[in-house]
């Protein structure tokens, strides 16, 4: 198959995650499972950001480790630039490494404190035996150039630069081997917010020049929106919603997507007061007991009975807009019946009967 | 908590029939050596080597001689040195007291004063009271307990044994406790006092570097932002979280010195303890005896560490299991 | 008007280092009222919490040196002795920290660390105590709080365990809470539960609060009166409405620019401030902010801005820019998608 096809780069389908909780006396039985990701689908354009939104534990890092196949999925497929990774071994891995590429989120953590810049930002050249020493040097040094650091910083040691200045060094890491997706775990999610802008900026900037296709993971809808050009929304382990950016922000149709939403501060006192704010009970459920139906239902208020009984297929409202809910929020009726159920996507636990009749009630 | 307890003395019984294969496959089974030869001590005779090769099967195949052998050792308890013609078992059973006594009360002594110095340097830290009791600490890790335990015979039982501050020191040896308390005391003193010196200095250290590094967690400004006296912070926040680790080595230490480590204070006070046995047997290439204490000291230590992880458990709320 | 709450008179905080004086606080005065929240921001090591560590007299770093007076109902807490300040922590003014994952002790159970502040300060029965805590676990919006009580930290989230150390610290009903970024470490959902929640209980037991953050987003909605610190200073100063809509200080603009905002059109690019905060050993000469200052001129070269009333009452700033200029330039920085189209 050709990789300049204009498919999408990376194809997700059907991909689960589950990792195994052992117990027992001597002999480790599993005795449940942790629902990671849990049937998920969907895809990645070339060149575009998409951005992946939800609480703590609710599976994204999960999925971007599932996208560059960093271990075995537990079920699904995954098809990079055409073709079928799912299954490959970590050797028949290791020409893709150069293409798929992760930006951690710590970065205190995601840095060996004892090698210096130039052999961490250097190492994955070294690894796929790129160039002899000087020409290695010789791109790192741009490397760092590139991503706003000087490339004095080439002998420095990690613990020599601020949280910002260490993601830029991940950054730079991951762009080493030109990578066509790079997948950031929440880059910027442990910056101040001066520092976030100045990383948010800088990725955009790689991307005009590289050609990159992204993956962003965050918790802050604000900033997701900023750099995405689509969004999925996703709770306990699904794809709850998946929507151009603008669209999402302006027309969410998932209840959960609203509430997230409204959480994200409004620097604008006025703004802020006069502001609806629904403000979501409790921590996000154990993904080893997922709730029945849909997932949201027990901290949801629109939630009815059937929002219990029944887990929600993804339903596509046109203009790519899609969202697995019962009690869909900003649809008219005439929307709603031209909405279609998305067969591909929507997981094979859902009712594909289900597809919503009525926009959802007041709240309770 | 029960099947964590289950779980660890399944554990301790694993780890234990691991061990003794493993010992027994080393003196058996090694290949180029007979074991009965081994056995048999110096200068055997023949008759000896072939009531050896009958009595432990050593014509019959390898898991038979395991269980002969474990038969010998724990269920008729009649293995034989024939090193010293003497039955194995019943040698160990009364060396054990002997090495429990020791280790026990040099135990008491260096938890309580490494704690007071650990204590006593991270308090005063920044002051020279922090240096030098580090330096005191340094070297009573230095100084090998077999020079000290000489030097210590030299001054209570000669140089200055009449001297009225040591007159009251028994002659070396052990005297059991049922039989005379005060002697099982006052025999016992210098023996514990060295053998702790050690260990004293090591925990010192360990204690005062891990004091300090809880000085700096989270939960101990916490604390202070709660209002409570300094002496209770220290005492109830950061002491306490910084025995986790202290009583994961202890409880090793413990275990590897009940199991015959204490050796070379046994030799020098001459307490017949497990180690002095294990010394000998080694010296005199005893086998059975080797064997058994290599056991007997696999077992210590094991149960050891099946007690720590209970303590920790205990100390720990994180690793307790739901 | 009545005496503030508290009142910190040009208050400098150092430490001595291995390279030289680290300056952390470099001279603030400011004033907290009975009641008030408070905001604080600034990036990380702007000082903040330096200067609030220091008015609970936290900081047990041998290292450190300081200055000024901070006066707490009139009493300079500088100079009170040790035992007195143990009645002042805690009671008075007590402390919640930015990790909620490592501010409470692993080892005892959140029951055990509420009980042990009420009995350090109160005469109180063991089973006073018990119920005392549960009920403020209760308050803080802790599910099944007779059962939780004897839960250690490692069994609740972050959220919740945020929620138990706001609860350790109400139990004295102390008249300041200081939040020392309490929300930072928080997913947005979580943040918008814990603001909710320091709201509502400021509301039920009436304490002034002191709300340190980078973002000011965080403040936008509770805060009555914003402090603005860059390099261990205060750079701008005033209320809500002021800091929000009359932004005096570059540095102010920078910060309100950074922000990913929902409630605007979505702008091509944020305006963040360039470059890092300055060394606090060799502060720069001028203003501070003057390496990463866009609007930067000759005269912020050779002198200190001092921290001054320019537009109005109780709005402050450190700024040389002339208020016209500033009121001119402004939305370049904030808002450049409205400023383009205006
Ligand atoms: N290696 C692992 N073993 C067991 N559980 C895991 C592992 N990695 C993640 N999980 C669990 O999977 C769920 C999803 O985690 P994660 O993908 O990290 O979420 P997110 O990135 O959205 O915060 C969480 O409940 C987490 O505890
Ligand atoms: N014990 C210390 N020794 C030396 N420098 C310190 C110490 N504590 C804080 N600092 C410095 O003081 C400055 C202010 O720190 P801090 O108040 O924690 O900042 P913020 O809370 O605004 O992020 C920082 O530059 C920090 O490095
Ligand atoms: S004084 Fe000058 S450098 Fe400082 S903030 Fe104002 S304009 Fe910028
Ligand atoms: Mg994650
Ligand atoms: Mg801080």
């Amino acid at each position: 198959m050709s990789s300049q096809n204009g498919g999408p780069l990376l194809e997700a389908e059907h991909v689960f995650k589950y990792f195994p909780i052992k117990r027992g006396i001597l002999i480790q039985r599993e005795v449940a499972q942790v629902h990671a990701v849990d049937d998920v689908s969907l895809e990645v354009r070339r060149g575009e950001t998409l951005g992946l939104v939800g609480e703590s534990g609710c599976g994204k890092s999960t999925l971007g480790r599932c996208f560059v196949r960093l271990f075995p999925l537990t079920d699904g497929r995954i098809v990079f630039d055409g073709q079928d990774i799912s299954k490959l071994s970590r050797r028949g891995m290791r020409p893709l490494r150069r293409e798929l590429q992760i930006v951690f989120q710590d970065p205190y953590a995601s840095l060996n404190p004892r090698k210096r810049v130039g052999s961490i930002v250097g190492a994955p050249l070294a690894i796929h035996g790129i160039g002899d020493r000087r020409e290695r040097k010789r791109q790192v040094q741009e490397l760092l150039e590139k991503v706003g650091l000087s490339p004095e910083h080439y002998n420095r040691f990690p613990h020599e630069f601020s949280g910002g200045q260490r993601q830029r060094i991940g950054v730079a890491r991951a762009l080493a081997l030109r990578p066509k997706l790079v997948i950031a775990d929440e880059p910027v999610s442990a910056l101040d917010v001066s520092i976030q802008a100045q990383v948010i900026n800088l990725l955009a900037d790689l991307q005009e020049d590289f050609e990159l296709t992204y993956v962003f993971i965050a918790h802050d809808l604000g900033v997701v929106r900023h750099v995405s050009d689509r969004i999925a929304v996703m709770y306990l382990g699904k794809i709850v919603e998946l929507s151009p950016a603008e669209e999402l922000y302006e027309r969410p149709i998932m209840p959960y997507t609203e509430a997230l939403l409204s959480a994200v501060p409004i620097p604008d006192p006025r703004e802020s007061a006069g502001r609806e704010r629904i403000v979501l009970e409790g921590d996000v459920p154990s993904p080893i007991n997922p709730p029945s139906g849909c997932r949201f239902h027990p901290r949801c208020r629109y939630a009815t009975e059937i929002c219990s009984q029944l887990e929600p297929p993804l339903v596509d409202y046109g203009n790519g807009h899609l969202a697995a809910c019962h009690h869909p929020l900003n649809v008219d009726k005439e929307t709603l019946a031209r909405a279609t159920v998305d067969d591909r996507r929507t997981p094979a636990e859902a009712d594909e009967a289900a597809k919503p009749t009525e926009p959802a009630q007041r709240a309770r | 908590m029960a099947t964590f307890i289950v779980r660890r003395v399944l554990w301790l019984v694993v780890v234990l029939f691991a061990v003794s294969v493993l010992v027994f496959l080393i003196f058996f089974a090694t290949p180029g050596v007979d074991p009965a030869r081994q056995m048999a001590g110096r200068n055997p005779t023949a008759e000896t080597i072939k009531n050896i090769k009958h009595e432990f099967g050593l014509d019959r195949p390898l898991p038979v001689q395991y269980g002969l052998m474990m038969k010998h050792i724990f269920v008729s308890r009649d293995l034989i040195s024939y090193g010293s013609h003497t039955k194995v078992i019943p040698e160990i059973l009364s060396a054990a007291p002997v090495t429990l006594s020791l280790v026990f009360g040099a135990a008491v002594i260096w938890i309580v004063f490494s704690i007071l110095t650990g204590l006593a340097a991270a308090v005063f830290r920044g002051t020279v009271i922090d240096p030098l009791l580090m330096i005191l600490a340094l070297i009573g890790i230095s100084i090998p307990v077999f020079w000290l335990g000489e030097v210590v015979n030299l001054v209570t039982q000669s140089r200055l044994h009449g001297f009225f501050l040591f007159s009251w020191v028994p002659p070396l040896g052990y005297t059991p406790f049922t039989q005379d308390p005060l002697l099982w005391f006052e025999g016992l003193v210098f023996p514990w006092l060295t053998l702790s010196v050690l260990y004293i200095g090591f925990y010192a250290r360990v204690l005062r570097a891990n004091l300090i590094e809880t000085e700096n967690e989270d939960y101990v400004r916490t604390a202070r932002a709660k209002g409570i006296s300094e002496r209770r912070v220290l005492l109830r926040h950061t002491l306490r979280t910084s025995m986790i680790t202290f009583v994961s080595l202890f409880g090793l230490d413990f275990g590897v010195l009940v199991g015959g480590g204490a050796l070379l204070t046994e030799v020098v006070f001459g307490l017949p303890g497990v180690g002095l046995l294990t010394y000998h047997s080694l010296t005199s290439l005893d086998l059975p005896v080797i064997m058994t204490t290599v056991i007997y000291g696999a077992f210590f230590i094991t149960l050891a560490s099946a007690l720590v992880d209970l303590v920790y458990a205990w100390l720990d709320p994180r690793v307790r299991p739901a | 008007m009545a005496e503030p709450l508290l009142e910190v008179r040009d208050l400098k905080v150092s430490f001595r280092t291995e390279d030289g004086i680290v300056r952390a606080v470099d001279g603030i005065s400011f004033t907290v009222d009975e009641g008030e929240v408070v905001g604080i921001v600034g990036e990380s090591g702007s000082g903040k919490s330096v200067t609030m560590m220091s008015v609970m007299r936290l900081i047990t770093d041998p290292n450190v040196i300081y200055q000024g007076e901070i006066l707490y109902k009139g009493r300079n807490l500088m100079q009170v002795s040790r035992d007195a300040m143990r009645e002042v922590r805690g009671e008075e003014i007590a402390m919640i920290f930015q990790d909620p994952m490592t501010s409470l002790n692993p080892v005892y159970t959140v029951g055990w660390q509420i009980e042990e502040q009420l009995n350090e300060h109160y005469d109180l029965k063991k089973g006073q105590a018990r119920r005392r805590a549960s009920e403020l676990l209760a308050q803080v919006g802790i599910p099944r709080p007779e059962q939780r009580i004897d839960d250690y930290p490692h069994q609740f989230s972050g959220g919740m365990r945020q929620r138990v150390m706001i609860a350790l610290a109400l139990s004295c009903n102390p008249d300041l809470l200081i939040a020392d970024e309490p929300t930072t470490a928080l997913d947005v959902t979580i943040q918008a539960q814990i603001l909710e929640l320091i709201k509502d209980l400021r509301r039920d037991f009436g304490s002034a609060v002191v709300l340190i953050t980078h973002d000011l987003g965080v403040v936008a909605d509770i805060a009555d009166r914003i402090l603005v610190m860059y390099a261990g200073r205060i750079v701008e100063e005033g209320n809500k409405e002021q800091i929000f809509y009359d932004p005096q200080h570059p540095y102010t603009w920078g910060l309100l620019g950074s922000i990913a905002r929902l409630d605007r059109p979505k702008a091509r690019r944020l305006t963040a401030i360039a470059g890092q905060p300055p060394s606090l050993i060799n502060r720069p000469k001028g203003c501070s902010f003057r390496p990463r200052c866009p609007q930067a001129f000759d005269r912020c070269r050779a002198e200190d801005p001092q921290l001054t009333v320019k537009v109005g009452d109780g709005h402050l700033d450190a700024c040389h820019l002339s208020v016209e200029d500033k009121r001119a330039r402004r939305d370049a920085t904030i808002s450049p998608e409205l400023a383009d189209t205006a």
